[in-house]
C-alpha cells in the first residue's frame, strides 16, 4: 500500500511535482503513466525518501519509507536512472545491500538465479548491457522480498523475451497480494500488464482509473489521418476549431492525426481555404491518443480558459517530448 | 543469459522481518563488502605503500649520497627517522584520492541512492564509511611507516647514520605517521561526502594540504608563524616530525588540531548527506 497525500517538489521556480495525493492498493499492478519529464521519477524517488517533498507526505505500508527498520523488507524499488556502482561485480552489489539488513548471502544467489544473471553475476556491472542493468535493478528490488514493489521504466532497453518476463513476473508479484507501482510513458504498456491507471502530466495528478473505464473512454474517441502538402496551413486551421487535437506524424511532415473533427469536417475546411488532401482515413484513436487527449485536458484545466493558443502549444510539445 | 520466461515465485527462505533490521554493525558490514570489492582500493592502497616506502627509500639513498658535501647545518637539521618517512607527501595523496572516492564514486554512478535505499538514516553509512576507510588506512598507513622506517635506517647504517627504533621520539614518529594518514584519509571521506563530487573534493584536499600552505607564506611572516602551524599539514606533522620547523605545535597538540578538522569535515559532510536529495 503506497499514500502520497498532497506531494509537491518544487527545485526552484520550477514545480516538477504539485499537489500530487493517490493510493496505490496492493494486489494488482498499478500504472504511473505520463509522459516524459511529467515527474514520475521524481515522485518516485520522494516515496523513497531520496528526494525530500517541499510539502505533503507520503508513506508506504503505513509508515514514512525511512521509518520503517528493515526498509528493503517492505519496499523494493527499481529507478530508471542506474543505481550500480560500475566497477562492482553484480553479486558483490547485492551482497552489500543484503549486508545492510543482515539478509543470508544465499538471498543473493536466488534473486539472481530469479533475474537470470547466474552467468554474469561475477561480472563488473559496468559492463553490463542495459537489459543486464535493468535485470540486475529488478534482483535489488526483489532482495528483501518486499511488500510493495516500485519499478521506473522497467521495460526499458530490455529485448521482447525480456519484456514478456518483466511483464509476467509484474502480474505474478501482484497475485502474491503485493503492491505494485510500475511507472511508463507508454501508455500501450501499461495497457497490457497494469489493472489500475495513476496518470499524470506536469506533476498534476490527471487521472485516477481503472485500465478498463479508460480504455472505454478511449475507443469513444474517433481519429482522422490527414495527409497533405499543406500540412501547416491546415494544423493551424484545425487548431482554431473547437474541440479539435492536431498530433504531428513523427515520420513525415505532410501526416498528422486530427481528433475531435471528423472527415467531412476536414473535407469541408480544406476546400473553403482552397487546400489540397491526399489522404483523408477515419480510425479509431490509440491508447496513446487517448493518452495524449487526457494530458491535453490537464493543461485546459490548469490554465482555466478556452482552447487557448498556448494550451495547444504545450499539448503539442508534450507530443513531441513523448515522441522523443 | 536465459530468461525465466515463466516468473517464478520469489522463495520466501529469509529470516522474519524483526530479525533484519538495519543496524550500523550491518551497515559497516555493507561497507566492507563494498571496500573490497572494487579494483581501486587495491590499486591505491597499493599505490599509498609504494610512496610511502619507496619514495622513502629512494630520499635516503639519495641523502647518503649527498651527504658527504652537506654543509653543516644541513647536516645538522638532518634527522633519520624524519628523512625515511618523508614519502608520506605523496602517499596522503593516494590516500586522500581513495578516501574522497568512497562517496563521490557512489554519487558519480548512482549507487548512493541504493545505499540510501537500504539505509534510510543515511548517517550509519557516513559513520561505517569513515570506520571502514579508517582502519583500512589505519593498518596500511602505520605497516607501511614502519617498513620505511626500517628500510630508510638499513640504507643509512652503511654510514653509522641510522637511528634506533628504541631512540626517543622514534615509535611516536613512526606510528603518528599512520595516524595522521588515517586523518588525512578521514577528511577525505568527509569531504567526499560534503562535496559529491571526485574533482571538487580532491581539488580541495589537495589545495587543503599542499595550495594553502603556499598561499600562507605569501602572508606577512607576523601572520605566517599564527597560522601557519595550524594549517593540517603543519599540524598533523608535529606529530611524525622529530625535527620539524621552529614554531611547530607540540606532537599531540598538533595532532589534536588535525583532529579538529576531521571533526569538521565528517560534520559537514553528515549535514550534507542527510539534508540534500540523494
Amino acid at each position: 500500500m503506497i499514500e502520497a497525500v498532497g506531494l509537491t517538489k518544487r527545485y526552484g521556480p520550477k514545480t516538477a511535482v504539485e499537489d500530487l495525493s493517490f493510493t496505490v492498493r496492493p494486489g494488482i499492478v498499478t500504472g504511473f503513466l505520463g509522459p516524459n519529464g511529467a515527474g514520475k521519477s521524481t515522485t518516485m524517488r520522494m516515496l523513497l525518501g531520496l528526494d525530500a517533498p517541499t510539502a505533503g507526505h507520503a508513506t508506504v505500508n503505513g509508515r514514512r519509507y525511512a521509518d520503517h527498520p528493515a526498509p528493503l523488507r517492505e519496499v523494493g524499488a527499481m529507478l530508471e536512472a542506474r543505481a550500480v556502482h560500475t566497477g562492482r561485480s553484480a553479486w558483490n552489489h547485492l551482497a552489500a545491500l543484503a549486508a545492510t539488513h543482515g539478509l543470508p548471502m544465499r538471498r543473493v544467489d536466488e534473486v539472481v538465479d530469479l533475474v537470470g544473471l547466474h552467468e554474469v553475476a561475477r561480472k563488473r556491472a559496468g559492463a553490463f548491457s542495459l537489459g543486464m542493468g535493468q535485470r540486475l535493478g529488478i534482483a535489488s528490488a526483489l532482495l528483501g522480498d518486499p511488500a510493495t514493489v516500485i519499478l521506473d521504466e522497467p521495460v526499458n532497453g530490455l529485448d521482447p523475451e525480456g519484456i514478456l518476463w518483466i511483464r509476467n513476473l509484474m502480474k505474478s508479484l501482484a497475485a502474491e497480494g503485493r503492491t505494485v507501482l510500475v511507472s511508463s510513458h507508454l501508455m500501450s504498456e501499461m495497457a497490457l500488464t497494469a489493472e489500475h491507471l495513476i496518470v499524470v502530466g506536469r506533476g498534476r495528478l490527471i487521472a485516477d482509473t481503472s485500465v478498463a473505464e479508460f480504455t472505454s473512454r478511449a475507443s469513444v474517441g474517433q481519429a482522422v489521418r490527414v495527409r497533405t502538402p499543406d500540412s501547416v496551413r491546415l494544423g493551424e486551421l484545425l487548431r482554431e476549431q473547437p474541440g479539435v487535437v492536431v498530433t504531428p506524424d513523427q515520420d513525415s511532415a505532410d501526416v498528422f492525426d486530427v481528433s475531435g473533427a471528423d472527415s467531412e469536417q476536414i473535407g469541408r475546411l480544406a476546400a473553403l481555404n482552397q487546400l489540397v488532401l491526399f489522404e483523408l482515413t477515419p480510425h479509431q484513436a490509440s491508447l496513446e491518443e487517448a493518452f495524449m487527449e487526457l494530458t491535453k485536458d490537464a493543461v485546459e484545466y490548469q490554465t482555466g480558459t478556452a482552447r487557448t493558443g498556448t494550451a495547444q502549444r504545450t499539448a503539442d510539445e508534450r507530443v513531441k517530448e513523448t515522441a522523443a | 543469459m536465459s530468461a525465466v520466461l515463466e516468473a517464478t515465485p520469489i522463495a520466501t527462505t529469509l529470516p522474519p522481518e524483526a530479525e533484519t533490521r538495519v543496524t550500523l554493525v550491518r551497515v559497516l558490514k555493507s561497507e566492507w563488502i563494498k571496500f573490497r570489492s572494487l579494483r581501486s582500493t587495491y590499486w591505491t592502497l597499493a599505490a599509498g605503500i609504494v610512496l610511502t616506502v619507496g619514495f622513502g627509500a629512494l630520499l635516503c639513498w639519495a641523502m647518503l649520497d649527498h651527504f658527504n658535501q652537506l654543509h653543516a647545518d644541513e647536516r645538522a637539521s638532518f634527522n633519520p627517522t624524519d628523512h625515511s618517512l618523508r614519502g608520506y607527501y605523496l602517499a596522503q595523496m593516494a590516500i586522500g584520492v581513495l578516501g574522497v572516492l568512497m562517496f563521490t564514486g557512489e554519487y558519480s554512478t548512482g549507487m548512493i541512492r541504493a545505499t540510501v535505499s537500504a539505509v534510510p538514516k543515511r548517517l550509519p553509512v557516513l559513520w561505517a564509511k569513515a570506520l571502514v576507510f579508517g582502519a583500512a588506512t589505519w593498518v596500511v598507513g602505520t605497516l607501511s611507516a614502519l617498513a620505511a622506517f626500517f628500510i630508510g635506517q638499513a640504507i643509512f647504517s652503511s654510514k653509522h647514520l641510522g637511528a634506533s627504533f628504541g631512540d626517543p621520539g622514534v615509535p611516536r614518529a613512526v606510528f603518528g605517521l599512520g595516524l595522521y594518514l588515517t586523518a588525512i584519509g578521514l577528511i577525505a571521506v568527509g569531504l567526499g561526502a560534503l562535496l559529491r563530487n571526485t574533482a571538487a573534493g580532491i581539488a580541495s584536499l589537495f589545495g587543503l594540504l599542499l595550495v594553502l600552505p603556499l598561499l600562507v607564506e605569501a602572508l606577512p611572516s607576523s601572520w605566517q608563524s599564527d597560522i601557519s602551524p595550524y594549517l593540517p599539514g603543519a599540524a598533523g606533522a608535529a606529530l611524525f616530525t622529530l625535527h620539524g620547523d621552529p614554531g611547530q605545535l607540540s606532537p599531540w597538540v598538533g595532532f589534536g588540531v588535525l583532529c579538529i578538522y576531521v571533526v569538521a569535515a565528517l560534520v559537514g559532510g553528515a549535514a550534507v548527506l542527510r539534508r540534500r536529495d540523494a
